[in-house]
């Protein structure tokens, strides 16, 4: 466990080197987020009751995704990752005494982590001081901030779980990128990125809430604005840790798998 | 001209040896651009109508900008790497040529599996003209042409812009993606339903405006008669772009070894 911690603490390190890139991607998010409201803006005025959210808890789900897009967002996998399997530089990997799939899983926490704690604070502290409804409203109470945080570091668990099937999917083809943005389309889509679940027509909701996509950004995210609260939370939460465990049980299968067939070719 | 045609059929060769990985990759963008798609349709689906537009003229809208995008994006998205070539010293061996040095990097890198996002604008746009139920006359063909090429020209202006800005930064920077990406993602509203001061905004300064919404609004005989002209106008928001280029081309000062 302890060298897996170091891992994660080197890369973590490594991953606050970039500021200036937090700094543009800081003020891109920003924008996004604006845009996003402003839309969202749109279709309240036009309809307020249709609204399936308070337009201010819709405004708080935006910002918080934005401010923790690095966490979630299922395209921003490492490169390097691919790059080690197609040129077989993973050889070199594979002769340490460690497990692949468990440092490759703090490597990816650790990579987020660092980009999330760059640009956070400064996205949330600007949308806390926006006016009333367009800003980031304080969190209702403690336990609701608490459960918040819990379910935030859960579904970064989960994408990261989910991530891995994808590198260890990509031990079985030559060219990864395919599989990659095919994967990464769908999740973005299903785990409420393009519009909040709510949003969509309630069927379909139902049957998107049990699947491990919703439990990525759309808890935490609807937590914290306070579209989320009771039983259906506590179901929520145990569906998150559910596929938690499915995930990297179904990761550490695919891993295994993969480190019988592997082949390094060149010398 | 022919040039541009023979770095075409290069790259198209080489991509044929990873077959697989190419249409999947197709299929990515597809859903990829299908993704905003859908969004936009379940929230019409629940509100029908948004600041006055319904979904068949918001689909329209849609259809039309993302074709316009699709457009610049085919023919300028070899822009998109220009802070390595500048990084890896490349832009050297282009400027000793004796060609055009802009043509040289758009035929660096054409990507092929942007055929997804094509296709999916091509499909947008046939759909969004089938269900609007505009009266085609003439004059509202002719819009559409100049809104095509009006949108091709700013957006390929912004392209050009952003590698413009690799001369002084050496970097890319992130931020531009806001303008192309943001709004491709965007666009697919008319500017106006983001309120009076953005709609000023893409009128006078980036002009996104003057390619979609107007003209939107004679497609759906709201607007005044004068209103297709106006991408003609947007046209000219490539002159400054181009200025900048040429003006990064004379700041360059080589990077590589």
């Amino acid at each position: 466990m302890k060298k897996y911690i170091a891992f994660f603490r080197l890369r973590f390190s490594m991953g606050l080197q970039y500021r200036t890139a937090a700094f543009a991607g800081i003020i891109t998010q920003f924008a996004w987020g604006s845009m996003e409201i402003l839309m969202f803006r749109a279709f309240y005025q036009t309809a307020p009751n249709s609204f399936p959210m308070t337009f201010q808890s819709t405004c708080a789900y935006v910002w918080m995704q934005q401010a923790f897009l690095a966490l979630f967002m299922a395209w921003m996998m490492e490169n390097e990752i691919f790059d080690t399997i197609v040129s077989g530089n993973i050889a070199y990997e594979l002769c340490r005494p460690i497990h692949i799939y468990d440092m490759w899983f703090a490597r990816s926490l650790a990579t987020r982590g660092a980009k999330a704690v760059l640009r956070c604070f400064p996205i949330l502290l600007v949308a806390a001081f926006l006016p009333a409804p367009y800003g980031l409203m304080p969190p209702a109470d403690p336990i609701a901030f608490g459960l918040f945080l819990l379910t935030l570091v859960t579904g970064l668990g989960v994408t990261v779980a989910f991530c891995m099937l994808i590198y260890m999917a990509s031990f079985f083809a030559i060219s990864p990128s395919g599989i990659r943005i095919v994967a990464t389309s769908i999740v973005e889509f299903l785990s409420g990125a393009t519009i909040p679940l709510p949003f969509f027509p309630d069927r379909l909701r139902e049957v998107l809430e049990l699947l491990p996509f919703a439990s990525m950004q759309n808890v935490p995210l609807r937590i914290y604005s306070g579209d989320l609260t009771g039983a259906p939370m506590q179901r929520a939460i145990m569906i998150q840790f559910f596929w938690l465990f499915a995930l990297i049980a179904m990761g550490k299968l695919l891993d295994a798998a993969a480190m019988k067939k592997i082949t390094v070719q060149g010398g | 001209m022919k040039l541009y045609g023979k770095y075409f059929a290069m790259h198209l060769k080489s991509l044929m040896e990873y077959k697989t990985s190419f249409f999947l990759t197709c299929i990515g963008q597809f859903l990829v651009s299908f993704n905003v798609f859908l969004g936009m349709y379940f929230m019409l689906r629940r509100f029908s109508t948004v600041q006055g537009f319904t979904y068949n003229e918001v689909l329209l809208c849609f259809g039309i900008t993302l074709m316009e995008f699709s457009l610049a994006e085919s023919v300028a998205r070899g822009f998109d790497t220009f802070d390595s070539m500048i990084r890896q010293g490349e832009f050297d061996r282009v400027l000793v040529r004796p060609r055009n040095e802009i043509l040289q990097v758009l035929g660096s890198r054409i990507e092929f599996s942007r055929i997804g996002r094509i296709l999916q604008a091509v499909v947008m746009f046939v759909y969004g003209f089938s269900v609007s139920k505009v009266h085609w006359t003439f004059g509202k063909i002719l819009a559409v042409v100049l809104m095509l090429i009006g949108g091709t020209v700013i957006f390929t202006g912004i392209f050009l812009v952003y590698a413009a800005l690799c001369f002084f930064t050496i970097e890319g920077l992130e931020f531009i993606n806001i303008f192309t990406d943001g709004a491709r993602e965007y666009g697919k509203y008319p500017v106006s339903i983001y309120g009076k001061r953005m709609l000023q905004l893409c009128t006078f300064v980036i002009p996104y405006a003057l390619i979609q919404y107007y003209p939107l609004l004679y497609l759906l005989d709201r607007g005044k008669p004068y209103y297709p002209l106006l991408p003609l106008a947007a046209c000219l928001f490539f002159l400054p772009c181009f200025l900048l280029w040429k003006l990064g081309v004379k700041h360059y000062t080589s990077a590589g070894s």
